[in-house]
């Protein structure tokens, strides 16, 4: 029995507007509770709301991004339900119209591309926190959440299997950084994910019933998530069971999704226009200013440094990563004059340094400039590229640029030819034995003579003319 | 001085033949001494008289604007800063607002005095002021008589020279049918014309606030304090505020005046009617023409209404829930039991019938078929109105069916009493402004009123014609009797 898997995600991304979407209370993180919430967020009696434009610009942003139709008037709805967290009693959002239509986002799997369809892209406002541990037996609520705008992002259930999911997870977040409209940190709920997994029979055109596993916060938890999902929904189907439309949570210790307890059927928001709120009219004026304010998109650029700088999909990808990645490599590349070199110093080394220690590019005490001035000396041969891991090392610990570390420890290359084929000669002569048994035919021994000019030159012989002088020497 | 309009007293004060304390002292005293009208629901004397102080303050320098000084009830359905604002409401018995609604920083900045906080139907639902939950409100003009609703207590106030003005609100007549019923004059701006910050949400596509007075220059006065562009309110418009006391008396000759068929049919009680042919004349004599007008919906008003309010009320109502502000219930064993405990305890039964109907219409399977429906019922309305106005410039015709009526008359049936506001509910539909003046009284010698509606914005023509009346007639300055 042939089994496929359905997933559609829903993601919810809290935009960087500096206020929240219908007050002007800040969004900043972090602030003690309730002190970011003002009459509006907190739903005193008599408040009413008044949009923060500047999440449209991000939602539209967002929208051309993905080549969707932006609707040029879109309504805000009211979703009634009661919770603490809620102040309002209802949430603020889009139902029937939303800011932006139908648009798609390319993915690679192992090589392999895949178009996956975005059905819509909503804005809303998010709720407070409900915080149960260090209550007694009550909840505390935080309000400063509440207010904050979100974009919700539904995907049409064109994903396959959880490594697509993750894919198409990834493709968004790098998406949303690129654009600035979020700072997409999963542990700080900027980026939440709710996946929408079921299964049908290979060949089937129906869809399966699904479960809706929500709020994972982290891409390996969702991979696991939905792998535990599609199997827990295999088994119950071919043990003759069927698939309860349930929400379901994740637990990460345990490596299941549980059923949230008490929720059956859909609830009924009883979505209706909000009558504070006039429908949201968007001008070709207003579009055309935020086209002009996009950036370079990620696959744009990718392709741009492939053909350019003629680098490898995978160092493209990696380079491209993120904005300031790529405005890293292209200043360094520029200004080295050594596209791949650069290529390969910043996407292994200097990237091994910042994965280590949890840092972005942004962060990198070996700037942009630091890194140019150290290609320039490879380049010029002034040091090996043996020796530059070294040099490297040191202008990350902050002993200074690459000439200041070069001049300190004294490792400028030997080039002088006459020099090394002195060294050469002399180790030659010491090791007599050896020469024999290379000139025998032992030719792995002539790893052994490189080894010793390193030796005697302390790592500082050029090794190119090493080769050549030896090579030359050894033969007689 | 408690004789005196608005106009007067302001003229007065800004004379300094009275000081603001003196006035305020005088109200307080008469607020005091008819307690059994029940018209207000917290007097707060040090604030008021604080208030008058700053006002003498600045009437002494000369630097007073046109209600400096001068007290003004308002509606316990604005939030007004340290106040007690409870909406008629058990549920917010114990909450004190922490901010002042735009109209009352308005009114604030203007130099006027808070008058304590008016008694009003619960959440506003009501055409009678008997489901406050602080007592139902007397009828000056017949104490075993309702005010009308829901802003009776600000009628109730007015009517019983308590203070020269109040405020109140209308979503379906909650200005015009008491005014109607207690002698005064009340207008309902044109949507979007008076900011709704502050002003406790029943049905926000419907609600506006508005004067409640003796005369139209009263009203007038009022409304360049009330109206304008608010940028925290979404649904107020930007347009310029005119001078409304400025065109009062310009000439209406000419004057197009519209009487829809509908109003005018059999059911029409009869001394109602006669006291309107009687006005119709008056106006006839200035100069008015009078036109036939047809709102062929008309009948569809009050279905349509009682399905939209109830269903944005059921929305804007969940905010109560005990968790933030107001009643909580004292007992109770999880989250669910303590919504339903607070809501059950804290709201009365109208609103709450209003909440399960507004809700029952919005749910899933009955959306299209009642909300949907009503929405484009309401165009309908809205279109008779735009086409009534090609041919007139304002629309004539009853406020209410009745005069007062006893209290008790129609609380055991609450389709009756939605039928009170029959003639005015489509006023708020259509969003356009209406007033309600005094134009004569029945064999009883209960106030009648007379409604005139506007165009969009067209306050201004609204105001004039009133006041034209009013300078033919003395409806108006009549007082109940026993309150002189």
């Amino acid at each position: 029995m042939e089994w496929e898997s359905v997933i559609g995600l829903e993601v919810h991304t809290q935009l960087l507007t500096k206020s929240k979407a219908f007050s002007g209370a800040s969004t900043k993180y972090g602030a003690a509770p309730n002190t970011q919430a003002c009459a509006v967020d907190i739903a005193l009696p008599g408040v009413l709301p008044v949009f923060n434009k500047e999440a449209a610009r991000m939602a539209v942003k967002f929208g051309l991004a993905i080549g969707a139709a932006i609707n040029r008037r879109s309504v805000f709805a009211r979703k009634n339900y009661f919770y603490p967290d809620l102040p309002k009693g209802y949430q603020i959002s889009q139902y029937e119209l939303p800011i932006v239509a139908k648009g798609r986002v390319t993915i690679d799997i192992d090589g392999q591309e895949k178009v996956v369809g975005i059905t819509r892209a909503h804005l809303e406002e998010d709720a407070g926190k409900s915080l149960h541990e260090d209550f007694h037996g009550m909840s505390g609520i935080d309000l400063n959440r509440a207010g904050t705008p979100l974009l919700e992002i539904v995907s049409e259930p064109d994903l396959r299997s959880a490594k697509e999911a993750v894919a198409y997870l990834k493709k968004l977040h790098q998406l949303v950084v690129y654009l600035g409209i979020c700072d997409g940190n999963m542990q700080e709920g900027s980026f939440r994910c709710d996946a929408n997994v079921s299964v049908r029979r290979k060949g089937e055109t129906k869809f399966g019933t699904r479960a809706e596993i929500k709020n994972v916060n982290s891409f390996r938890f969702v991979e696991k998530a939905i792998e535990y999902e599609i199997e827990r929904q295999v088994e119950l189907l071919e043990a003759g069971g069927k698939v309860v439309q349930e929400t379901r949570l994740y637990d990460s210790d345990k490596n299941e999704t549980r059923s949230m307890r008490g929720k059956e059927e859909a609830m009924d928001y009883r979505y209706f226009p909000d009558p504070d709120l006039p429908p949201l009219v968007i001008d070709e004026a207003f579009v055309r200013d935020v086209e002009k304010t996009m950036p370079e998109l990620p696959d744009a650029k990718r392709a741009r440094f492939i053909k350019d700088y003629g680098l490898s999909p995978y160092d493209a990808s990696v380079l491209t990563a993120s904005r300031e990645m790529a405005q890293y490599y292209e200043e360094t590349a520029t200004a080295s004059g050594q596209p791949k070199l650069a290529a390969n110093w910043i996407a292994s080394e200097l990237s091994g340094y910042l994965n280590r220690e949890n840092k972005d590019i942004t962060q990198s005490p070996v700037t942009a400039r630091m890194m140019t001035g150290l290609l320039k000396r490879i380049a010029d041969n002034t040091i090996s590229g043996k020796i530059a891991k070294d040099v490297l090392d040191a202008m990350w610990s902050g002993e200074g640029d690459a000439d200041t570390v070069i001049a300190k420890q004294g490792l400028r290359q030997i080039t002088d030819t006459g020099a090394i084929e002195k060294v050469v000669d002399e180790v030659i002569a010491k090791n007599p034995k050896q020469l024999e048994q290379y000139r025998a035919g032992k030719e792995a021994l002539f790893g052994y003579f490189v080894g010793q000019v390193m030796k005697a030159t302390g790592g500082k012989a050029n090794p190119a003319q090493v080769n050549e002088l030896l090579k030359k020497k050894l033969a007689g | 001085m408690i004789e005196k309009t608005v106009a007067e007293l302001a003229k007065a004060l800004r004379a300094r033949e009275i000081s603001s304390v003196e006035l305020t002292q005088a109200f307080l005293d008469r607020i005091s001494r008819y307690k059994a009208l029940n018209a207000f629901i917290t007097v707060d004397a040090n604030r008021s008289l604080a208030q008058a102080r700053a006002a003498d303050a600045r009437l002494a320098k000369g630097e007073a604007g046109p209600l400096t000084g001068v007290p003004i009830a308002q509606k316990d359905i604005f939030c007004a800063d340290g106040w007690r604002t409870t909406c008629g409401s058990k549920i917010l018995s114990n909450f004190i607002a922490p901010y002042d609604a735009t109209t009352i920083e308005k009114f604030n900045a203007a130099g006027a005095v808070v008058l304590g906080k008016t008694n009003m139907d619960e959440f506003a639902m009501g055409s009678s002021n008997e489901t406050s939950f602080y007592g139902p409100v007397q009828n000056p003009w017949d104490v075993e008589s309702v005010p009308g609703g829901s802003s009776g207590g600000s009628a109730a106030a007015v009517a019983a020279r308590l203070a020269p003005a109040a405020t109140g609100t209308d979503t379906g007549g909650s200005i015009r049918q008491p005014a109607a019923l207690t002698n005064l004059t009340g207008l309902k701006p044109s949507y979007g014309r008076v900011s709704r910050y502050g002003m406790i949400a029943f049905a926000s596509s419907l609600d506006q606030g508005g004067p409640m007075t003796r005369t139209a220059e009263d009203a007038a006065l009022l409304l360049n304090v009330m109206a304008g562009f608010d940028p925290r309110d979404s649904t107020s418009l930007e347009r310029p505020v005119p001078d409304y006391a400025a065109a009062l008396d310009a000439d209406i000759r000419g004057l197009r005046v519209g009487l829809p068929r509908e109003y005018f049919g059999e059911g029409l009680n009869a001394e109602v009617a006669r006291v309107i042919e009687a006005a119709i004349g008056e106006y006839k004599k200035l100069g008015a023409q009078v036109v036939e007008v047809e709102l062929p919906n008309s009948k569809l008003a009050v279905p349509c209404y009682y399905v939209l309010a109830p269903a944005e009320a059921s929305s804007n109502l969940s905010r109560f829930d005990g968790v933030r502000y107001g009643y909580r219930a004292p007992e109770y064993d999880d989250l669910i039991d303590m919504y339903s405990k607070t809501r059950a305890e804290g709201f009365g039964a109208e609103v709450k019938r209003r909440i399960m109907i507004g809700t029952y219409a919005l749910s899933a399977g009955y959306y299209d078929a009642y909300y949907l429906k009503a929405q484009k019922l309401r165009r309908l309305i809205a279109d008779d109105f735009t086409r009534a106005f090609e041919k007139c410039d304002v629309i004539l015709g009853p406020t209410s069916p009745t005069t007062a009526f006893k209290r008790g008359a129609k609380t055991d049936d609450p389709v009756a009493m939605y039928l009170s506001d029959i003639y005015t509910i489509s006023v708020n539909l259509a969003g356009l402004p209406g007033m309600s003046i005094p134009a004569g009284f029945d064999i009883k010698g209960l106030p009648i009123g007379l409604q005139l509606i506007g165009k969009y914005f067209d306050e201004a023509r609204l105001l004039n014609v009133a006041h034209r009346y009013q300078q033919v007639t003395d409806w108006h300055d009549r007082v109940p009797p026993g309150f002189d």
